[in-house]
């Protein structure tokens, strides 16, 4: 449904070109929820504002390829591009306290949407935005229509986002860390949420975070990238069961276990380069524990484990070429 | 807009611009308009102060057969109703412009943050006073405050400096009281606080450094103003009072002879307009090179 | 909202207390016997005592204080010693001129600022985004008595469109509004921009964008509802600024407003006059910040509903 190919977004700076999105492919298909996971800055929600075409000076899409059912989104005239936005791709942020105009009510809002792309009457959007609060679990939801942002919780204020992103149906809901604002009981609720509108409304969703946990709890399917490249790719059993990448593995090694190993907790030692300084050959190799003389020589490509698994790292050349989700 | 993850501007101001020295020198690099501003001070400033090594009249010295001689090779801006040569007088009116833009600022300036720091430090009934009476001077239009001031002293430049000093601390109290509160709450304040650092240790050892920043932005912003309230009152004849020049002074003197006589009145406000000009672009480009708040 | 209002309006009558004390102390210290300075230097000493009398020159600063209060309440702010005429009646002579051209340069202020301000914002960073900004900043350098000065030699004398000076119909405002307004058009225009920018770097503006709402309508819907706030704010925060700037403008263009009378009053070392136009303007100052303040919370649903709830 989503085939992102070979995106390259780069940001042009003072101190030179950053690469935030290096040649990244991504597949999303229908009925789904793919997780794309990192740490703070390796590109994920620049590739997800992509997707939108909503990077914003100094970023440019560089090259690349983004099809929405085999329609190409890359170079689409803006005024079509605007009828796609919370049409047919909607977008969650992580804010759910800063992403509402806090001028409006709430329900003016999510309605906004659905006059734009349904050409809706003021009223009947109305109506639909207290179906959609209903679906969305809001309590009262007649009276909440007319609150402001700033008069409700966080994890309503998430929900409100939630029902303005599926207000028009969308093929496909990307969420920005969308739950990292939250606290975990009512994070759980809002996953809980997504997964039920998924289910329920045949959404797919792209689960931009940083939490292994929200991935384990959520998604089909994961990317985890690194300052601005896919390293792995793999349905979720095969990622959490047979772990590839050393960069991968250090994630989900810092993830406390109650059940664990009593001691210290592991960490990746060092950070994350800045993208206008990588390393020579692969970009994780000055934090990698297996990183052999190669790895700081020669950048390594994504090669196929199994089907559908694909890893980033000379430990894997054997397996061959070919390591690509399309 | 970058998405919240992107960070790269900042990891950039990290690199070549810590302190607030290297960010100056990195506006003045970038911003050719600021730049070319302090070039034009600079210039005003020498020109004025250097005047009696190389000016070959005296501002102050009539000349009668010369009245109103037009612009020549030897007056190159004519000369006023009394024979005295324009460019020259416009060079020395320059000092009481620079004066009364440097000195009464940088009082009010310390007086504001004294207060300011204080206000916001000590809180409780100090605070209330300091801010009550900021409250008060704020709400006069400062152009009449300083009005007032120069009536109770009787004109002449020393009244202006002190009333244009008296007009202006209390905004930038207003600034330091509000920078020192969030400060106080700093984990560094609080470290310094817990192991029982003294009041006025903390404020001059950690409020006030991470003041000067918007200390040096109210000062370049602040300046123009001083300048323009100067010329405004000596226009009305409550500044500066002859035989000291004032740009102001000059205009309210050549209004007069405005019909057939327009430079004289002309160049000594173009002479304000370039210099309070100058002062505002370098104000903005420091402003936008210091203040974290305003950065595009 | 009726509360908040109240509570709003009682804490500015301090303030005003405050500024009238300040300004009676000021205007009341002043070196030399304003009796002598008045009358001159030679007359009789008991005339003056038989003045000061009168006056109560010689009771303490305080009980002074206090009655000018109590008259001032009552509307009374003694009399003018140049004119010998009730000071109340003077201002309320000169008030209209002063409000006519407060608001005439108010309005060309909002009619160029505003609108520069928002196409500077939109076009940020732009040649036309700089070239703007740079001519706003010409209008805040501007010496006001300069300008009016210079349009009076081009549009009155050189062309004679326009009378150089006087009052007595919206043609002699003209001028005196362009230059006025045109100055605080400057400082418009530079908050309308920067309040708008700050707005479009907010997560809503992003959300805007994302339901697919076309760039023109992000800003006009959901940034300029934000970003008019602080501007209604200085709109009325500019009475100030105006009325500072009347006093040059008046002087300039012979309208005998507040301005001009208080210019006079210094001129003549008038203190009761001066003091009566002094307290009345700021007084005119602290109930516009009032307004905005007012105005800012019917606006802004943050404290609008805050209030209704409490």
């Amino acid at each position: 449904m989503l085939q992102i190919r070979n995106l390259k977004t780069h940001f042009f700076t003072r101190g030179g070109v950053a690469a935030a999105v290096d040649d990244v492919s991504i597949r999303i298909p229908p009925r789904s929820i793919v997780g794309v996971v990192g740490e703070s800055g390796c590109g994920k929600s620049v590739t997800a504002l992509s997707v939108l075409q909503l990077v914003s000076r100094p970023g440019k899409i560089v090259s690349g390829s983004i099809l929405l059912d085999g329609e190409e989104l890359i170079g689409k005239p803006s005024k079509q591009m605007r009828r796609i936005r919370g049409n047919k791709i909607s977008m969650i942020f992580q804010e759910p306290m800063t992403s509402l105009n806090p001028v409006y009510t709430v329900g003016r809002q999510v309605a906004e949407t659905m006059i734009l792309h349904r050409g809706a009457s003021k009223a009947e959007a109305m109506d639909r935005t207290v179906e959609m609060f209903r679906a969305v679990g809001i309590p009262a939801p007649e009276k909440r229509l007319k609150s402001f942002p700033h008069q409700l919780s966080g994890g309503l204020r998430q929900r409100v986002m939630i029902a303005m992103a599926m207000a028009c149906k969308p093929s496909l809901m990307i969420a920005d860390e969308p739950t990292t604002a939250l606290d975990v009981t009512i994070e759980a609720q809002i996953l809980h949420l997504m997964k039920e509108l998924e289910r329920d409304m045949g959404t797919s969703i792209m689960m931009i975070t940083h939490n292994m946990g929200v991935v384990a709890e959520l998604c089909d399917y994961v990317y985890v990238m690194y300052a601005g490249k896919v390293m792995e790719h793999a349905g979720i059993f095969d990622l959490f069961d047979h772990t590839k990448h050393p960069y991968t593995q250090g994630l989900l090694n810092s993830i406390p276990k109650p059940s664990g190993v009593r001691g210290r907790l592991f960490n990746i030692e060092g950070m994350v380069p800045s993208l206008l300084r990588l390393p020579k050959g692969c970009r994780f190799s000055p934090r990698c524990e297996q990183a052999v003389r190669e790895c700081f020589e020669s950048e390594p490509g994504l090669y196929a484990v199994s089907p559908g698994h694909g890893v980033r790292c000379f430990l894997y050349r054997d397996c061959g070429d070919g390591g690509e989700a399309i | 807009m970058n998405g919240a993850e992107f960070d790269l501007d900042q990891e950039l101001a990290q690199r070549d611009d810590a302190t607030a020295a290297g960010r100056l020198k990195g506006m003045l690099r970038n911003n050719k308009v600021a730049a070319f501003s302090v070039l034009v001070i600079a210039l005003i400033i020498a020109a004025s102060f250097a005047a009696p090594l190389y000016s070959p009249y005296d501002p102050n010295k009539p000349s009668l057969s010369e009245r109103f001689a037009p612009p020549s090779r030897t007056h190159w801006l004519g000369c006023d109703d009394l024979g005295r040569d324009q460019l020259v007088r416009l060079i020395y009116g320059a000092r009481i412009s620079i004066v009364i833009g440097l000195l009464p600022t940088s009082l009010s300036m310390l007086l504001g943050a004294a207060l300011g720091m204080i206000s916001g430090y000590v809180g409780g009934k100090t605070d209330f006073w300091i801010m009550r009476l900021a409250d008060v001077v704020l709400a006069f239009p400062s152009l009449l405050l300083a009005m007032v001031v120069s009536y109770t002293l009787g004109g002449g430049i020393v009244s202006i400096f002190i009333a244009l000093s008296a007009v202006s601390w209390a905004g930038t109290a207003r600034v330091i009281r509000a920078q020192t509160m969030s400060l106080k709450e700093k984990e560094f304040v609080l470290a310094a606080r817990s192991i029982g650092v003294r009041g006025g240790v903390i404020i001059f050892r950690h409020i006030l450094p991470n003041c000067v920043p918007s200390l040096i932005v109210l000062f370049t912003l602040n300046i123009p103003g001083a300048i323009m309230n100067e010329s405004s009152l000596s226009f009305l004849g409550v500044g500066a009072s002859p035989p000291s020049t004032s740009w102001g002074l000059m205009i309210y003197r050549y209004k007069t002879y405005l019909l057939s006589y327009p430079w004289l009145a002309i160049a000594p406000g173009m002479a304000i307009l370039i210099f309070v000009l100058a002062f505002n672009f370098l104000g903005d480009g420091v402003r936008d090179a210091l203040d974290p708040y305003m950065k595009d | 909202m009726a509360r908040y209002i109240l509570r709003r309006f009682l804490i500015s009558i301090p303030v005003l207390v405050g500024v009238a004390l300040i300004l009676f102390l000021l205007l009341n210290v002043v070196p030399g016997d304003p009796v002598t300075l008045m009358m001159g230097e030679h007359i009789k000493p008991a005339l003056i005592e038989a003045f000061r009398a009168r006056m109560h020159l010689d009771d303490p600063v305080l009980v002074r204080f206090g009655r000018y209060m109590l008259g001032a309440l009552r509307g009374d702010f003694g009399v003018s010693y140049k004119l010998q005429r009730e000071v109340s009646g003077l201002i309320w002579q000169a008030f209209p001129h002063t409000v006519k051209l407060t608001i005439y340069s108010a309005f060309v202020s909002w009619i160029i600022g505003i609108p520069a301000g928002i196409f500077s914002a939109v076009k940020h960073n732009t040649l036309i985004d700089r070239s703007l900004m740079g001519f706003s900043l010409m209008g805040v350098s501007l010496p006001i008595f300069w300008a009016g000065l210079l349009m009076q030699y081009v549009f009155a004398s050189r062309l004679g469109w326009l009378p150089v000076t006087g009052y007595y119909s919206i043609k002699y405002y003209i001028m005196p509004s362009v230059v006025l307004g045109w100055s605080s058009a400057g400082t418009v225009a530079r908050l309308t921009r920067s309040n708008l920018l700050e707005i479009m770097k907010n997560d809503f503006i992003r959300t805007a964008r994302a339901k697919g709402l076309s760039e023109p309508s992000v800003v006009a819907c959901h940034a300029l509802k934000n970003a008019m706030l602080p501007v209604i704010t200085v709109m009325a925060l500019q009475v100030a600024g105006l009325l500072g700037g009347a006093v040059m403008t008046e002087s300039v263009f012979g309208i005998p407003g507040i301005g001009r009378i208080a210019v006079d009053a210094i001129t003549h070392r008038d203190m009761p006059l001066l003091q009566g136009t002094i307290l009345f303007t700021t007084a005119i100052v602290i109930a516009g910040n009032l307004a905005a303040d007012i105005m800012y919370a019917f606006l802004d649903p943050r404290i609008r509903v805050e209030q209704a709830n409490s």
